[in-house]
């Protein structure tokens, strides 16, 4: 089969490979009939996230069509289903899993005890993310090996564009979950830097949820156009202080709440020096992640206020303000999102027609031309915001 | 190669590669590792080997300067490597410049290493031209294009407009693990003397 295999840094290729295997009586293999490049894959594309590998296949959103079954997942799949597959692998039964916590499931990790000695305590395996989370291989392929499918699934029913419901597997999820851990009330403010796909979501999601404002921060005007569609108020950071704004549009109190939609590489610009500093660390390898996000959320978040962070972030980072996180009472909270938590609630509400994901969608390529898409997105060029790949 | 070795990480299961295809890499991006590469190799050899080359070139007392500019090539290779590859190449186009003027006050008639002076700047205008094509390969390659964007203000997401969505899901119940502690809307429409009366 044809799959987008992760070379080197920046160098990723449609190569074509064995077909997956049923190895485990959980397992199912999946042909896949939609996938897509997320933000975070651009972590992988430029290396800054460790444990990758030569040869791995990438992709952690995608849809498709069951097409073997495994003995033990028979009883909840059979073949001829059509499944969202999360990007986060769940086995269902642990204890985590029990308590909703599907991103840091206990069983899925198969590489537990390298994540145990990096992280502390192992992660859920993801598809596509390092062998840090199983280096399981992942979705931008023909077909999908999905362990634990019994549990790691989203059945989507028949008559709905794949387009529509590809995102339940991250994104929409993701965005969603950032806005609901803000717990947002009638009488926020909230504050979402980035206005990427994650981005959009978290917008959407906060003006579903009923926040008073929400106020996108970016400085590209295609990303900005459309956050501003979503019902968002913009701040392009290029042209005006992010500070100086939030505090204006709050009567000087700053937002309530403020989402984190980028992570770890933060623009970087002359104009905004900690930025050049980060960069400078991250190329010598002294610092992983840019947090300037995270630095001017700390300092204009209202006191006593929540900072949600579904941004990805790798490692270590450098000058966090923890005297302003202190002092302020901030709560944050963060996470891979625990994608089949929310996805029963957000399939009917895009069934029921609140939301259509799709807008975000600006490019539909085949799969061969994954490579060059890759670029296209990392360099924001063509106004590509989100790209949709047809094995 | 790198495949074999990277293939013990994997499962039976798992897929392996059987053949390879086109690659996000294009011939600039190749170019500018190399160069990069090139960078690290010549900075480490200008630190490592500084007096060798001064004696070559018949420059002795000049072995700071070409240790500095042996970090000062680390530099440029590590930003010719990272992802902001445009940088690091254009940064060694400025480098060329200034060796290219450091060696220029060694094509002295009296400098009986003439000969390897002239060697070394043939290399160093051949690299420059390099760096050239290179920074002006990548700059190309990934640059966004100026002119107007596409259009997406009809991206709403919201079938009904945007102001039948503003609370759509006022039904969601927030779990209480991700209930902000405390609540501020809870709390701020009351002063702190009335909550305390009303227990």
């Amino acid at each position: 089969m044809r799959a987008l295999v992760w070379h080197g840094k920046e160098d990723i290729r449609c190569d074509t490979v064995t077909d997956p295997e049923i190895e485990q009586p959980r397992d199912a293999i999946v042909k896949v009939t939609s996938c897509a490049i997320c933000g975070s894959d651009l972590h992988l594309f430029h290396n800054f996230i460790p444990a990758m590998l030569p040869g791995d296949i990438m992709g952690h959103e995608m849809m498709g069509e069951v097409v073997e079954v495994g003995p033990e997942a028979r009883g909840k799949l059979k073949k001829g289903d059509r499944v969202v597959v999360p990007f986060t692998i769940i086995c269902g039964e642990c204890d985590q899993c029990k308590r909703g916590n599907f991103s840091v499931c206990q069983t899925t990790n198969r590489k537990k005890d390298l994540a145990d000695k990096v992280f502390g305590h192992a992660t859920a395996g993801l598809f596509g993310y390092t062998h840090l989370t199983g280096g399981y291989p992942g979705g931008q392929a023909e077909y999908l090996r999905v362990p634990f499918a019994d549990a790691t699934h989203i059945k989507v029913p028949d008559g709905i564009p794949d387009e529509k419901v590809l995102f339940l597997g991250d994104i929409f999820p993701t965005g969603w979950q950032a806005a609901v851990q803000c717990d947002i009330q009638p009488t926020d403010t909230v504050a979402i830097w980035g206005c990427g796909p994650v981005g959009q979501m978290a917008i959407r999601s906060a003006i579903l949820l009923g926040a008073k404002q929400v106020i996108a921060i970016d400085h590209l005007p295609e990303r900005l156009e459309m956050a501003e569609a979503g019902g968002a108020i913009t701040i392009n950071f290029d042209e005006e202080s992010v500070v100086e704004r939030l505090n204006e549009l709050t009567g000087g109190e700053g937002p309530e709440k403020c989402i984190d939609a980028i992570g770890m590489e933060a623009h970087v610009s002359p104009s905004m020096p900690d930025t050049v500093y980060d960069r400078a660390k991250q190329m010598l390898g002294a610092e992983s992640d840019r947090p300037h996000v995270l630095r001017e959320m700390i300092y204009v978040c209202r006191p006593a206020g929540v900072i949600s962070i579904p941004g990805v972030y790798g490692g270590l980072v450098d000058k966090i303000p923890m005297g302003q996180l202190m002092n302020k009472g901030l709560t944050i909270r963060t996470g891979q999102t625990h994608v089949n938590r929310w996805t029963d609630d957000l399939l009917r509400r895009i069934e029921e027609g609140q939301i259509d994901p799709s807008f975000v969608i600006t490019h539909t390529v085949s799969l061969d031309e994954g490579p060059e898409m890759y670029k296209v997105f990392r360099d924001k060029q063509d106004s590509c915001i989100k790209v949709v790949l047809k094995p | 190669m790198t495949y074999y070795i990277s293939n013990i990480a994997r499962s039976k299961g798992d897929p392996k590669v059987i053949h390879s295809g086109p690659s996000s890499l294009g011939t600039v991006d190749r170019l500018a590792k190399a160069l990069g590469w090139y960078s690290i190799g010549l900075g480490i050899a200008e630190l490592v080997a500084a007096e060798r080359i001064t004696r070559a070139l018949g420059m002795e007392g000049k072995e700071a300067l070409v240790r500095a500019y042996g970090v000062r090539e680390l530099g440029h290779g590590i930003m010719s490597l990272s992802p902001d590859k445009q940088l690091g190449l254009w940064s060694r186009v400025a480098g060329d410049g200034l060796d290219i003027a450091t060696l220029m006050t060694a094509m002295r008639h009296d400098n009986p290493k003439r000969d390897n002076v002239g060697i070394a700047l043939a290399v160093v205008l051949g690299v420059t031209l390099l760096d050239i094509i290179g920074a002006q390969g990548v700059t190309a390659r990934h640059s966004r294009p100026r002119g107007r964007p596409r259009s997406y203000r009809n991206r709403t997401g919201f079938p009904q407009g945007v102001q039948a969505a503003r609370g759509a899901a006022k039904d969601f119940q927030v779990p209480p693990d991700m209930r902000a502690a405390p609540s501020l809307a809870a709390v701020s429409d009351r002063a702190p003397q009335e909550r305390v009366r009303s227990h």
